[in-house]
């Protein structure tokens, strides 16, 4: 690991002497936080508050980005605080992979041990009494056969459709951004904006290839977030998939704005590279989606 | 926002802007952990309260002062705050502290991140207590939050449910932070392995939360897709199972646990050799014990699921993994005592409080053994013997040594000394108390007495008195506390720089109190 060379390094370690932001930050959170509550508990202010704490989140990420990105351009940072950041974002990135850990997790479970239960496999000789005659198999909506249609009837969507186009989409885009870097390490700016400007737009397609899947799967298979246990594990875990992509999207477009305005240089792009891997990430959940949610 | 120009004068000697200001924008990892501290001692005087409560209703069998869903709302929040903003506070508290202090980095890694763990923290908090004034009061199914009867909570359902995500938020960021700071920052010469171990301890406690804490807020989530958004996570009718929500919870709770214990073992590790005047016994040892303390703790959490129904196999299994964690534990154990062995030891209130955790935090290792056995299991389950279990380790165990630590650097913080002989009073006055309101309650466990329950059968009577006795005699004391921390904040005689006789580790080079910038230069080690 990386020894501490606080001493012999050029400049002194940047620690920012107090900052509003986080205060700021923090109750953008709560109004936020406490506004979805209204909504889900039903109060008519509930929409409201939330949006308020949407709109001091989304001022909270432009100031506070925007504070760091020019202590950044005046030259404050020097390499240590630059592997702050590296450790932080890739410990982060680590979290996120535990969040999405829990939803496989999930998964897992209803595949290989309730819904089988449920079928009457082990011991568990009840449910049988329960729910006589419910035959486990995957995908399943549950011995209640829950689902929008009246039969309980729903059908999934086949891996080697429109899936398939995404998982085209985003690992192109892991090779485009790839490209970028490269790009960016060699100094040749040019094909580094395009490059960069693909990926992003990839990744936009991506989200309206998906809007698009989850639209039919709505109105025409009869797949939604009720559609038992099937229904869930794909809409949280393809949601919180898209929710990311969404995110590393907004990012990449972010990096590529600072790229026309000429930040950055070949050998200190921090902000590129974290988002990059956190685009890599993004693309490796994918693959973990397309494989277990479509494909087998 | 003209950070630039701030910054370029900024020279190193600008002291802290005055009142509440202060407090809202500092990013000095000494006023952070002091909020951290503060704002911990808070919650526990509260969460004491909602304590306090419960221990005068069940001080008589029959209802006196509170009816059930209330009662059930105490226990629910009582856990929640003592368990998310009492103990992981403080132990944060002191780790913003001390390991700058300890590894020789001018502050945290990432100030600005480490102030807005803290204030997420504090709005989480107002969330989650703001339930008990909304219709249907706080969250009641208990802090383990089980479907289905936690699908059942009313308005606060929500409420819980996002103050949790806040309050993960805030961990998983203060984690980072510690990480990046014992990785990035430690002055030259200070390697791994000549790391104080209180910082060992947290390093580990860190990674333990930044592995669990996303898992629990996906879990949380689940909670409210389900209540909300009709998925059938913990619905068998739909395919899904509420057994699942267990697995996940426990996959964070048993780490959890240990992200409450392992900072209290760095802790007792720092104080039992200054007061034995002699170095840790087994070094490295240690640092290995609280790496495989930590591996294992991901793999026992069905010790708390024997009772829901589990194949042989996995009762064998989580029972043998379960039991394995004593090795490394006793490996602690015994070189804490050895370290004592022919030291020339001295009995000064941190040293107090440290030998009280040596003793009764093993009385705690050994019901979770009794527990441990699935077949025992099947009669202390869900039995105030767990309540007196987990009691022991997280009371006598996890909360002393917070106490231990701040009796032991209280001097190093405010350049005073405390009055020693108050504090020997809250110690002796906390030590037996809590040894009477905790210890009762293995018996009453073992004769069948259930938990969460506001009334009971009136043979536990006797014991149930006794436990409240010790319940007020226990919370009274803490008063105590309070009043000699005070008092050592406005004065006191002027306290070294070493402060104790066997002074060791960097933090007692720099005066007392700590100035508000140190280890600017970074110090020489050899
Ligand atoms: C030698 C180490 C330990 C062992 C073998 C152990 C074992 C167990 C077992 C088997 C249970 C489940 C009992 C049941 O519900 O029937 C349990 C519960 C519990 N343990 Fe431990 N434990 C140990 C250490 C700790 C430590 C260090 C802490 C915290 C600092 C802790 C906190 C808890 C808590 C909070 C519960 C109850 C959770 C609940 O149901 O609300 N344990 N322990
Ligand atoms: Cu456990």
């Amino acid at each position: 690991m990386a020894q501490a060379k606080n001493a012999g390094e050029a400049g002194q370690y940047y620690f920012p002497h107090g900052s509003r932001l986080p205060f700021f930050g923090s109750m953008s959170l709560f109004v936020l936080m406490a506004g979805a509550a209204a909504t889900l508990n039903g109060a008519s202010i509930g929409a409201w508050v939330l949006g308020a704490g949407a709109l001091l989140l989304c001022a909270l990420f432009f100031f506070w980005f925007g504070e760091v990105i020019r202590e950044n351009q005046a030259g404050m940072y020097n390499e240590q605080v630059g592997r702050s950041f590296r450790m932080g974002m890739m410990w982060f990135i680590f979290s996120e992979v535990m969040f999405f850990a829990a939803f496989f997790g999930a998964l897992f479970y209803a595949r290989q041990l309730s819904v089988p239960w449920l079928g009457g496999e082990g011991e568990k000789a009840v449910t049988s009494l329960l729910w006589p005659g419910f035959e486990a198999a995957w995908p399943s909506n549950g011995p209640g056969a829950l689902s929008p249609r009246e039969d309980g009837s729903y059908e999934t969507i086949p891996a080697f459709g429109l899936p398939a186009v995404n998982t085209a989409l985003l690992l192109t885009s892991g090779l485009t951004i790839t490209i970028a870097h490269h790009a960016m390490k060699m100094g040749n700016r040019g094909v580094l904006k395009i490059f960069l400007a693909l990926t992003f737009l990839l990744g936009f397609t991506f989200l309206g290839v998906q809007a698009h899947e989850y639209g039919e799967a709505y109105r025409e298979h009869g797949l939604q977030l009720g559609t038992g246990i099937y229904g869930s594990t794909f809409f949280m875990l393809t949601g919180f998939h898209g929710l990311h992509v969404t995110v590393g999207a907004i990012m990449l477009v972010v990096i590529w704005l600072r790229c026309m305005k000429g930040h950055f240089t070949p050998r200190q792009h921090f902000a590129f590279e974290a988002v990059a891997w956190y685009w890599h990430f993004v693309d490796v959940v994918w693959l973990g989606l397309f494989i277990f949610v479509y494909w087998l | 926002m003209a950070h630039g120009n701030e910054a370029a004068g900024h020279g190193n000697h600008d002291g802290p802007p005055k009142g509440l200001v202060r407090w809202l924008t500092t990013t000095n990892h000494k006023d952070i952990g002091t909020m951290y501290l503060v704002f911990s001692l808070a919650m526990f005087l509260i969460g004491g309260l909602m304590a306090l409560a419960i221990r005068a209703e069940l001080f008589q069998p029959g209802l006196q002062f509170v009816n059930p869903s209330f009662f059930n709302q105490l226990t629910t929040v009582h856990a929640l705050v003592m368990v998310f903003g009492a103990v992981m506070p403080a132990t944060v508290g002191l780790a913003n502290w001390m390991i700058p202090l300890q590894i020789g980095a001018a502050d945290m890694a990432l100030p600005r991140m480490n102030l807005f763990s803290f204030w997420l923290l504090f709005f989480a908090f107002m969330l989650l207590i703001s339930t008990f004034f909304v219709p249907g009061g706080a969250p009641a199914a208990g802090w383990t939050l089980y479907p289905p009867l936690v699908l059942q909570t009313g308005t606060a359902f929500p409420m819980a449910i996002f103050a949790i995500h806040m309050m993960g938020a805030s961990s998983i960021m203060g984690a980072i932070n510690v990480i990046v700071t014992i990785v990035n920052m430690r002055a030259p010469g200070m390697t791994l392995l000549k790391m104080p171990l209180f910082s060992w301890s947290w390093l580990i406690t860190a990674y333990l939360l930044i592995a669990v804490m996303p898992v629990f807020a996906g879990g949380v989530t689940m909670l409210l897709t389900d209540y909300y958004f009709q998925t059938s996570f913990f619905n068998a009718a739909g395919g899904g199972d509420p057994v699942l929500f267990q697995h996940v919870f426990w996959f964070f709770g048993h780490p959890e646990v240990y992200i409450m214990i392992l900072p209290a073992f760095g802790i007792i590790s720092e104080i039992i050799p200054t007061f034995s005047r002699k170095p840790i016994f087994g070094y490295e040892a240690m640092v290995y014990a609280i790496a495989s303390i930590a591996f294992l703790s991901f793999i026992v959490w069905a010790h708390h699921m024997f009772t829901v129904g589990m194949p042989l196999a996995g009762q064998l299994f989580f029972t043998l993994s379960t039991m394995l964690i004593a090795v490394p534990t006793g490996v602690k154990v015994f070189n804490w005592t050895t370290t004592m062995w022919r030291g020339s030891l001295s009995f000064e209130p941190p040293m107090l409080f440290a030998l009280a955790f040596l003793f009764l935090f093993t009385i705690g290792g050994f019901s979770g053994l009794m527990l441990a056995i699935a077949p025992a299991d099947f009669q202390y389950h869900d039995t105030y013997f767990v309540v007196a279990h987990f009691h022991y380790v997280l009371v006598p165990g996890a909360v002393f040594g917070i106490m231990a630590a701040v009796y032991y650097w209280l001097p190093k913080w405010t350049g005073h000394m405390y009055d020693m002989t108050l504090a020997k009073w809250h110690f002796w006055l906390t030590a037996i108390f809590v040894n009477v309101l905790f210890f009762p309650q293995h018996f009453l466990g073992l004769a069948g007495m259930q938990r969460r329950i506001p009334d009971y059968p009136t043979q536990f009577t006797d014991w149930n008195m006794v436990s409240s006795i010790g319940g007020f005699g226990f919370g009274l004391s803490q008063l105590l506390f309070v009043w000699v921390i005070i008092r050592c904040v406005k004065g006191g005689q002027r306290a070294t720089a070493g402060v104790w006789d066997w002074p060791h580790g960097l933090e007692w080079t720099v005066p007392s109190p700590a100035p508000y910038h140190t280890f600017e230069k970074a110090p020489e080690l050899h």
